[in-house]
């Protein structure tokens, strides 16, 4: 079973507390740029969080150059940051182009499940938006969600303002 | 290093084309701390000695966008725009919701002063170490929702360009609407669409310096801070507190529309004619059902959510606005006898798309259907009739005010100067209707009923008729509690009164105590922006023999509610404000005494405009 973060889009507040807890964790600062969940918050209202899904291509670890990027034991995606040297081709690789590159050191980061315990999870379920969820299944449909960020911006625009949401 | 500060503040000088960097003392920062102390401080040091001279719409005038120690790491997130007002002719802290405060000082920086006047439409693009004064000339003219679909697009795509293709969030900005451009004095500094640093009128002093747009994009961690441990145990403590309020969360400030008026007699209806109403059909469930289309909606690092998602569709067009919030649906609503959902929000999107103050121009709005109903303002001033409740002619006025068109050239002077124009024009005094303070609009809470606001409390603010900084008793809450969320730079709906202090300390590493702040910053940024707001001009100086008081519509008895026959009455508020003005060490003049500004270390800066204040007085 893999274990994968599963996106509810609409319950998404924007409050990116989500980004301030994984980059605390990673790095013990507040410190959005090196968050592994970042939320693009499209136009105002229509806010995207971005995270890794786990996805069973792994497109981004099989176009690795330097094979700086692995799985561990539970199938967690990992980046060898002494391997890594930041040639963003993951980013290209990845059909929702979640690597994002480090802003001051030369490589990539991936979302870690925090080896397992989700902090950006754990928090948006405690404040009670519940827009973030952790799931155990093997199911390859999670592969689908895999678009492009503006895709899905588009999508979630629409559905929100309606038409264009622009004035004609 | 100053724990919780960048220790650098952006210098852009527009006429010059230049940009560089200014630090401020250890020393200053431990009293004023950032945002509205700290924009008074240095407004102060840099225009005091020439501040009645300096016209707030001119080259001369500063902007400044300020965070403060607190931006990113407490729960919510503001900044504030400051500078010299072109409504009150003081200085206004002025807060704004924007993800700017934190990528701000993420690149490095604790604020911007944007100085001199650019010949063409420019924005100011900052990320980290590289600022540019880009072309803002394609933009000139857009609202705020269009710039979103153009400027903020591209902003996005560089951002994803410059990080090798990955999905990234977006640059957020500030920015002004028509209205600012066009030099209304009731247009707001914008952020998202929705929020508005709407008291002071800064819209416009951005648009007087051609200045379109700020985006920021900060690539470093928030500066270090005294006691990280301390801070990451009191934000969850914070976080906690705050997702578990009902009201704010799933209401925002919405429910007050109805409960304001219904359960506290203090809400303007028809230009404050009334302030008691049983009417239902303004009620959040109103809101709740047939417009909201997202329940939470927050800014960065906020557990509340208080905003809104609003879609109102009318003739085939969408109108999108947040809630909107009590101070909007009373002033877009009640106050022009408009008690219908759909039609407060679309209002209130106009005013929004614009970047027009929806309290100062809902005011006004008032102000002249008040006029048109007593007939001293005709079809022949106006070019239609404006009659309560018809949202319609509302919006064609708004239309005029943001394009200066007709009458709206002389309403876009705000109420206060309106009143002045349209009182020579008529040869009387219209001024006993406009529901003002010192050039500012008093905010949607009224103070006859005694269930509210308190009587003296808008006539003794250094800020006018801003509802968020409104003196109460005791005094060291209200003004004085202000002055402190708007340096520190938190959201007043996020203030935990348990943790707050502790927190300050924590970031700052300084021994700030609610004591010491009522004590000593307080005073300090009180008797600043007193004597900049005395100071005034060069259109309008204020006598507080005069003016310290409040509009005349509130000494008239409420005409209708439990409250009926209630009226503020002139020896209260005399009273209150000069016991007030004595806890701050003012004398009766409201002007600070010898004594406090050699306590507060003011006296080489601030003796000398005493001194010229006063002889203005005399003579
Ligand atoms: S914590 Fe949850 S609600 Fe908040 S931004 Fe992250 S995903 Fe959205
Ligand atoms: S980064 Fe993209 S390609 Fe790599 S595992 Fe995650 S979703 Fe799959
Ligand atoms: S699971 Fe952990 S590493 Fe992944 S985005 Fe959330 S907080 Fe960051």
């Amino acid at each position: 079973m893999v274990k994968w973060i599963f996106v509810d889009y609409e319950r998404c507040s924007g409050c990116r507390i989500c980004e301030i807890e994984c980059s605390y964790v990673h790095e013990g600062k507040v410190w959005r740029e090196v968050s592994r969940i970042r939320i693009l918050e499209y136009i105002p209202g229509v806010v995207v969080p971005i995270v890794c899904f786990q996805c069973s291509e792994r497109y981004c670890l099989k176009s690795c150059p330097q094979d700086a990027i692995y799985l561990d034991s539970d199938e967690i995606t990992h980046v060898n940051s002494e391997k890594c040297t930041g040639c963003g081709v993951c980013v290209s690789a990845c059909p929702a182009h979640i690597p994002i590159m480090h802003p001051e050191k030369n490589y990539a980061l991936i979302c870690d499940l925090c080896g397992g315990e989700p902090a950006c999870v754990r928090i948006c379920l405690d404040l009670g938006y519940n827009a973030l969820r952790v799931v155990e299944t093997d199911d390859i449909n999670r592969n689908l969600y895999l678009r492009d960020v503006l895709d899905v911006a588009e999508e979630l625009r629409e559905a929100l303002y309606g038409n264009s949401g622009e004035k004609s | 290093m100053t724990y919780g500060y960048a220790g650098s503040i952006l210098v852009v000088d527009l006429s010059k084309d230049k940009i560089t960097e200014m630090s401020i003392d250890e020393e200053i920062l431990r009293i004023y701390l950032g945002g509205r102390g700290l924009g008074a401080y240095v407004l102060l040091k840099e225009l005091g000695a020439s501040w009645e001279n300096i016209d707030p719409l001119g080259p001369e005038n500063l902007l400044l966008v300020l965070t403060g120690p607190l931006v990113g790491y407490y729960p919510g997130i503001k900044v504030v725009i400051t500078g010299k007002s072109p409504q009150s002719n003081g200085v206004i802290g002025s807060t704004l919701s924007s993800e700017i405060g934190l990528e701000l000082r993420s690149a490095g920086y604790d604020g911007i002063v944007v100085k001199g006047r650019s010949k063409d439409p420019v924005y100011i693009y900052v990320e980290n170490d590289s600022v540019e004064i880009r072309s803002a000339e394609k933009y000139w003219g857009m609202t705020g929702r269009k710039l979103y679909e153009t400027l903020s697009r591209e902003l996005l795509n560089e951002a994803i360009r410059k990080s090798k293709g990955s999905a990234v969030r977006e640059t957020p900005m500030i920015y002004i609407g028509p209205a600012g451009e066009n030099l209304v004095r009731t247009a707001s500094v914008m952020s998202k669409w929705f929020h508005a640093a709407g008291y002071g009128g800064y819209g416009a002093v951005m648009g007087s310096k051609n200045l379109k747009a700020i985006a920021v994009r900060g690539k470093g961690p928030l500066p270090r801070v005294y006691d990280p441990v301390k801070v990451r145990t009191l934000t969850r403590l914070i976080q906690k507190e705050l997702s578990s309020k009902f009201s704010l969360r799933y209401w925002g400030t919405g429910h007050g529309g109805y409960s304001v008026g219904y359960r506290f007699s203090s809400e303007p209806i028809r230009n404050w004619q009334e302030e008691w109403h049983d009417n239902r059909e303004i009620s959040i469930v109103n809101f709740e059902r047939r417009i909201w289309k997202r329940r939470f909606w927050g800014d960065f690092g906020c557990p509340v959510t208080c905003m809104k998602v609003s879609v109102v569709k009318k003739c085939g067009s969408v109108y999108v606005t947040d809630a909107p919030d009590y101070e909007l649906q009373a002033y877009m609503g009640t106050n022009l006898g408009i008690f219908k959902a759909e039609d407060i929000a679309y209002l209130s999107a106009i005013v929004d798309d614009f970047g027009l103050c929806g309290i100062q121009t809902g005011n006004l709005l008032g102000f002249v259907a008040e006029l048109y109903e007593k007939g001293i303002l005709t079809e022949e001033d106006l070019g239609f009739s404006v009659r309560w409740g018809d949202t319609e002619a509302f919006k064609r006025l708004i239309e005029m005010i943001v394009r200066r068109e007709g009458i709206g050239d002389i309403l876009a002077e705000g109420t206060f100067r309106a009143a002045l124009r349209i009182s020579s024009m008529k040869s009387m005094n219209v001024l006993d209707y406009a529901v003002q303070v010192k050039g500012i609009a008093v905010g949607a809470h009224g103070v006859r009923s005694g269930l509210d606001y308190q009587q003296f409390s808008y006539a003794a603010s250094v800020q006018g008729g801003d509802h968020t900084s409104a003196p109460s008793e005791p005094f060291d809450r209200g003004e004085v509690f202000a002055t402190f969320a708007d340096s520190a730079v938190i959201c007043l709906f996020t203030v935990s009164k348990k943790y707050m202090w502790d927190f300050t300390r924590a970031v700052t590493g300084f021994e700030i105590t609610q004591e010491s702040w009522t004590k000593y910053s307080a005073r300090a940024i009180l008797s600043i922006q007193r004597v900049l707001l005395l100071l005034g001009g060069p259109d309008i100086y204020w006598d507080p023999r005069v003016h310290d008081d409040i509009p005349k519509r509130f000494y008239e008895p409420l005409p209708s509610g439990p409250k009926k026959g209630e009226a503020a009455s002139r020896d209260t508020v005399r009273k209150t404000l000069i016991e007030y003005y004595k806890f701050l060490g003012w004398d009766e003049l409201g002007l600070p005494t010898d004594e406090t500004l050699e306590a507060l270390g003011l006296r080489k800066l601030l003796e000398p405009l005493v001194k010229k204040i006063r002889k203005r007085l005399e003579s």
